[in-house]
């Protein structure tokens, strides 16, 4: 249960990947950035113990989600080189201030001495088998996804068909 | 809790705090909507590895793994559902620029 | 059989979509028509062998873990009523057909997710209950697509969805310190760590996250804006249960089942409570929109909810529950009010409105029923919730919180009497002579609601002791 250093290099490139993602200049560099981070976040998950909740996030968030930002981001109109300048330098000075924020919050962390007070439950005898879980203990779970796809289906439907598609767009 | 779970869950602790700051800064400071809206994914990031470390360290990987299949399905929907804001404000604003959001105030 | 009330819309939407179009449209009304109606049956006529059943002639996969009690029984009457209403004004309101159906259709999972909020007994259960009523809420606001309602819906998103992000964060802690997430395990668990650094600091993040939920006060910037923008329907689906059922209910659930009700989390209760009903006074009283005064009523009115239930004593709960309900038939009611004067007079400005009891004299008259009833108003329902919640504030000795709630109730009665003034009574502004009172739709629902407000209050004994008593069962 000891942290490897491979972890921990894992961890400390998450957050570098985590922080390019904000401080990124264009959206398209920004959506990069958050699927590097998850697949970063994959490769953790991975090697916790847990490959079938590596597998969904590999596909779903690396993949599907950075398609949904790229044609979200594709579907926006693409500002003017001048502007992305003129922006970018507006950008430069709010987004200065993250990186000392993180230090900041780093150090405060490391500083905070949190009481290691409590014991884990152990079970008994770990279900291991998540197929067995999904399907028998939390099968409440399955219906509640199901009905959030068809909402997404339904948020479909309404957000992205216009009646009256006067701009063209 | 044992000293070596507990080295695991702080260092993990640690940095997925400061994921969560950087998703926090993005919803605050940007002026962009697909920011916004890639701030919360930081967020939901940050969550969901916080919910396998929790299993694996409890010896329950099972349940946090299932935990994190419908929550990645929930994710999907709700990005899917906030891009679709995002568009429709597009068109009738022609800008993502969240300073045009002035209409309604607080 | 509680699984009913999820199973049958769930399939009941596949099966309407599958149907032909024409078809499909004019069975979709009468479809969830037919299931709030059920619902709110099934909820009054309390049989609990009907409850507990199990559904046994269907394979084990469709029992789900859901059980209703008392608590859950007043929630499922409201989400049934003004699911109801919100329905009834619809029909009325949105004209397309092809729009109409779509609209049914997220209505309706909308309620599934909030009967699944007060019927589960899961903490992660409750999370995906709570995420499918809250994504079915952005797009009812985002519905008619103009630019308040998407602004408002993009607003409402953001923070809730953050609210929720605490929540799983909470959960995820909780995990550590529990085997399962079942409210009993967890209840146990908690109890015997109870003082730990790391499990306060998850209760503190769900709890906060509940509050953003509810739109409590220092976390309330989302909720005018939401209610002000979305269509007429929705706004009074989100103020009558939505936000109750996804916010104050689930509060009340979890601490009362979960967290147990310790000194820092009553007094806090008690203390967001009455700064929710202080400025969500005020804040209404300087309002010149009908639809942002009512929004910044429920706020306040919402504070007595958190107040009664942050006692932790039986009658405080009750009043916070026999509140819920009021507030919710009430607030409904007012909503289905400012529909009509939305659909007649085309704008919720109220500077541009005067004398309109006269041309509308339904909507005119059950508002003021509706309005005597936010104020506690003798014999009206709101009374007794209210005296129920001053009551228990007065014998666990917090004599302050006392006043200070009866002192508010005529703060609500001066803006709700200023919001009469300049709509309903003087005179009829110049271009609005013409003016008729709105539809059937409108009216009927309003009067159904009004009749409710008044009934409960009349029959306050009963429904004390049907209704109110059993909660004992739950929390002591």
């Amino acid at each position: 249960m000891n942290v490897t250093n491979t972890d921990m290099l894992l961890l400390v490139l998450m957050t570098i990947a985590a922080l390019w993602t904000v401080m990124a200049r264009s959206l398209l560099k920004a959506t990069i950035g958050l699927a590097i981070t998850s697949a970063v976040i994959t490769i953790l998950i991975f090697r916790l113990n847990s490959p079938l909740a590596a597998v969904f996030e590999l596909s779903v968030c690396t993949g599907l989600i950075t398609v949904i930002f790229v044609s979200t981001i594709s579907l926006t109109k693409p500002l003017t080189h001048k502007e992305i300048l003129e922006m970018s330098k507006a950008r430069h000075k709010r987004y200065i201030y993250l990186p000392i924020i993180l230090v900041a919050t780093g150090i405060a962390l490391l500083f905070l001495k949190i009481p290691n007070d409590f014991t884990l439950p152990r079970l008994a005898t770990p279900a291991t088998n998540v197929r067995n879980v999904m399907w028998n203990i939390r099968h409440l779970d399955l219906f509640g996804q199901i009905i959030i796809m068809m909402i997404g289906a339904f948020g479909v439907v309404t957000l992205f068909i216009t009646k009256d598609d006067k701009d063209g767009s | 809790m044992e000293a070596s779970s507990w080295g695991l869950f702080s260092a993990f602790g640690f940095f997925i705090t400061l994921i969560f700051v950087c998703g926090l800064y993005c919803i605050l400071a940007t002026r962009s909507l697909i920011r916004a809206i890639i701030g919360l994914e930081l967020l939901i990031k940050a969550v969901t590895l916080l919910v396998i470390v929790t299993g694996y360290l409890n010896n329950n990987t099972a349940l946090a793994q299932s935990f994190v299949i419908t929550i990645i399905v929930i994710e999907v929907v709700l990005v899917v559902i906030a891009g679709g804001v995002a568009l429709q404000i597009f068109r009738h604003n022609d800008d993502l620029d969240t300073r045009r959001l002035t209409n309604l105030r607080g | 059989m509680s699984s009913v009330l999820i199973l049958v819309p769930l399939f009941g939407i596949i099966g309407l979509n599958m149907l032909p179009r024409n078809v499909a449209r004019r069975a979709a009304f009468w479809f969830a028509a037919a299931v709030f109606t059920a619902e709110i049956l099934l909820a009054i006529v309390h049989q609990p062998a009907f409850w507990t059943e199990a559904l046994v002639r269907f394979d084990s996969f469709f029992r789900l873990k859901f059980s209703v009690d008392s608590l859950s029984r007043i929630m499922l009457i409201c989400i049934g009523v003004v699911s109801l209403s919100s329905l009834v004004v619809a029909k009325s309101t949105v004209s397309d057909e092809k729009e109409a159906f779509k609209f049914i259709n997220i209505l309706i999972t909308a309620s599934i997710g909030m009967s699944g909020i007060v019927m589960v007994k899961d903490i992660f259960s409750l999370y995906v209950f709570l995420e499918i009523a809250a994504l079915s809420s952005f797009i009812l606001i985002a519905f008619n697509k103009d630019i308040n309602g998407l602004e408002g819906a993009f607003k409402y998103l953001i923070l809730s969805a953050v609210a929720t992000v605490l929540m799983l964060t909470s959960i995820a802690i909780l995990l550590l310190d529990s085997p399962d997430t079942a409210f009993s395990t967890l209840h146990n668990e908690i109890a015997h760590s109870r003082g730990n650094f790391i499990v306060t600091f998850a209760i503190g993040l769900f709890i906060c996250g509940l509050f953003i939920k509810g739109g409590l006060v220092p976390f309330h910037g989302w909720l005018p804006d939401a209610y002000m923008a979305a269509p007429a329907p929705v706004s009074i689906l989100l103020a009558g249960v939505m936000t109750k059922a996804c916010g104050i209910y689930t509060l009340m659930r979890i601490v009362a089942s979960v967290f147990g009700f310790t000194d820092p989390i009553k007094n806090t209760m008690m203390l967001i409570g009455m700064i929710s009903i202080l400025v969500g006074a005020f804040a209404a009283l300087g309002q010149t929109n009908f639809k942002r005064m009512l929004a910044y009523s429920s706020i306040s009115q919402v504070g007595y909810i958190i107040l009664g239930a942050g006692t932790g004593t039986f009658l405080g709960l009750a009043g916070a529950a026999f509140h819920l309900f009021n507030h919710a038939i009430f607030k409904g009611l007012l909503f289905v009010n400012s529909a009509a004067l939305e659909e007649k007079v085309g704008t919720s400005d109220m500077s541009r409105m005067g004398g309109l009891s006269e041309r509308m004299p339904v909507t005119g008259a059950t508002s003021v029923i509706a309005m005597l009833s936010a104020s506690g108003v003798p014999p009206l329902a709101g009374f007794w919730s209210k005296l129920l919640i001053v009551i228990a504030l007065w014998q666990i000795g917090h004599y302050a919180y006392a006043a200070i709630a009866i002192l508010a109730s005529v703060l609500t009665l001066a803006y709700f009497l200023y919001m009469q003034r300049q709509v309903f009574f003087g005179k009829l502004p110049p271009g609005l002579e013409g003016l008729r009172e709105a539809g059937n739709g409108l009216t009927l629902t309003a009067s159904a609601l009004a009749v409710i407000t008044v009934g409960a209050g009349l029959a306050f004994p009963y429904i004390y002791n049907h209704f109110l008593l059993p909660l004992k069962e739950i929390f002591f």
